[in-house]
């Protein structure tokens, strides 16, 4: 994986994960790898890795089963609500980048349907 | 567990490592960045016990370094070490020979990792293999302190995640990493912590995730704030 090394390595690898999540390569309820594997996957720190978990859990995202493991949320309500709040995030992006362009969210708006047409 | 105490290395008019005092615990990887000269090599040999410090002390495990805990130590340096007869399984039989707390399985295991086969001669192997080599047979110690100089130093890219990957591994809770490395971008997802040395003197010593949450800068921005916009010919 490409990161920025600006932001925190913690939270670009918890979003990629998120990701994984979302569009089901992950699926509810499946066990995540070791906090070694996952550092061994994303060529990062064990310690960062450890991190991720500790915020995925933290947004109930995952869970731990004592001497089990870290398991995805079977919780569909909470992955549906991953995925609004990644498309929130992209959005933001979006229109952060846009508006520093000058173009007005309407504008914006025909150019995406003009896209798509 | 590692502790480096006002340490300072003369030789004959040049002061290579200036009065550096620093900590390392283990279950960490600490990343010592600075252009070459700036006395990386110097520090970590007076830290594997290998040369003695002009003054000051190292202190491992709240005693001053002697010579049965330099047996907990590996140091990999960055000149060759292989007797140019040696094929690749010599070399850890002869490592065996040294140290009580090599692995032979891990050796090898490393070695597969490495694709690196026990008949090659020493000889005849490419820079990028010859780095390899001398990881894999630094980290089938079973050492406490695990010290590496420059592994990245001359490798493609291909042989720089078969490392990377070795050294992500090695990690555990009873023990110190300490890689140098003058490619500072190549350590930034792996290293939690930063030592900066700059003419012999500790510049700086940070967390990494740290200065990037609190400051939203890399560790290059960082080398390029310690060392100037010249980097590594700033004086």
């Amino acid at each position: 994986m490409k990161y920025t090394t600006s932001t925190p390595i913690y939270m670009q690898v918890a979003d990629s994960v998120k990701e994984k999540i979302v569009t089901g390569e992950i699926s509810p309820g499946e066990k995540l790898p070791s906090g070694r594997d996952l550092a061994l996957a994303y060529t990062i720190n064990p310690n960062t890795a450890a991190r991720v978990y500790q915020i995925l859990e933290q947004e109930q995202v995952s869970f731990t089963k004592r001497g089990l493991g870290t398991f995805v949320t079977e919780d569909p309500e909470r992955i549906r609500l991953l995925r609004s709040e990644m498309a929130e995030q992209l959005l933001d992006q979006f229109i952060n980048g846009i508006e520093r362009l000058g173009i007005t969210k309407e504008e914006a708006i025909d150019m995406i349907k003009e896209k798509e047409g | 567990m590692l502790e480096s105490k006002e340490v300072t290395k003369v030789f004959g008019r040049k002061t290579a490592v200036d009065h550096i005092s620093l900590k390392l615990d283990p279950g960490h990887i600490y990343a010592m960045l600075g252009p070459n000269g700036s006395g990386k090599t110097t520090w970590m040999k007076m830290a594997a016990g290998l040369i003695k410090p002009t003054s000051g002390e190292i202190w491992y495990n709240g005693h001053p370094l002697e010579i049965n805990s330099r047996r907990e130590i590996a140091y990999m340096s960055t000149e060759p070490y292989f007797y140019n007869w040696m094929r690749v399984s010599d070399v850890g039989k002869y490592y065996q020979d040294f140290f009580s707390d090599f692995s032979m399985d891990r050796y090898k295991e490393l070695l597969d990792r490495m694709e690196l086969t026990g008949d090659l001669k020493t000889r005849s192997l490419s820079s990028g293999m010859m780095a390899k080599l001398k990881i894999a047979v630094t980290m089938a110690r079973d050492a406490r302190v695990i010290m590496l100089d420059e592994p990245l130093n001359g490798i493609d890219l291909l042989a720089r995640d078969q490392i990377m990957t070795s050294i992500v591994e090695t990690v555990s809770s009873d023990r110190v990493l300490l890689i140098s490395s003058h490619l500072v971008e190549e350590l930034e997802t792996v290293a939690d912590y930063a030592v900066f040395i700059r003419q012999g003197h500790l510049a700086d010593f940070r967390e990494l995730e740290e200065l990037r949450m609190t400051e939203g800068i890399s560790v290059a921005d960082k080398y390029r704030q310690i060392y100037g916009a010249g980097g590594e010919y700033h004086e």
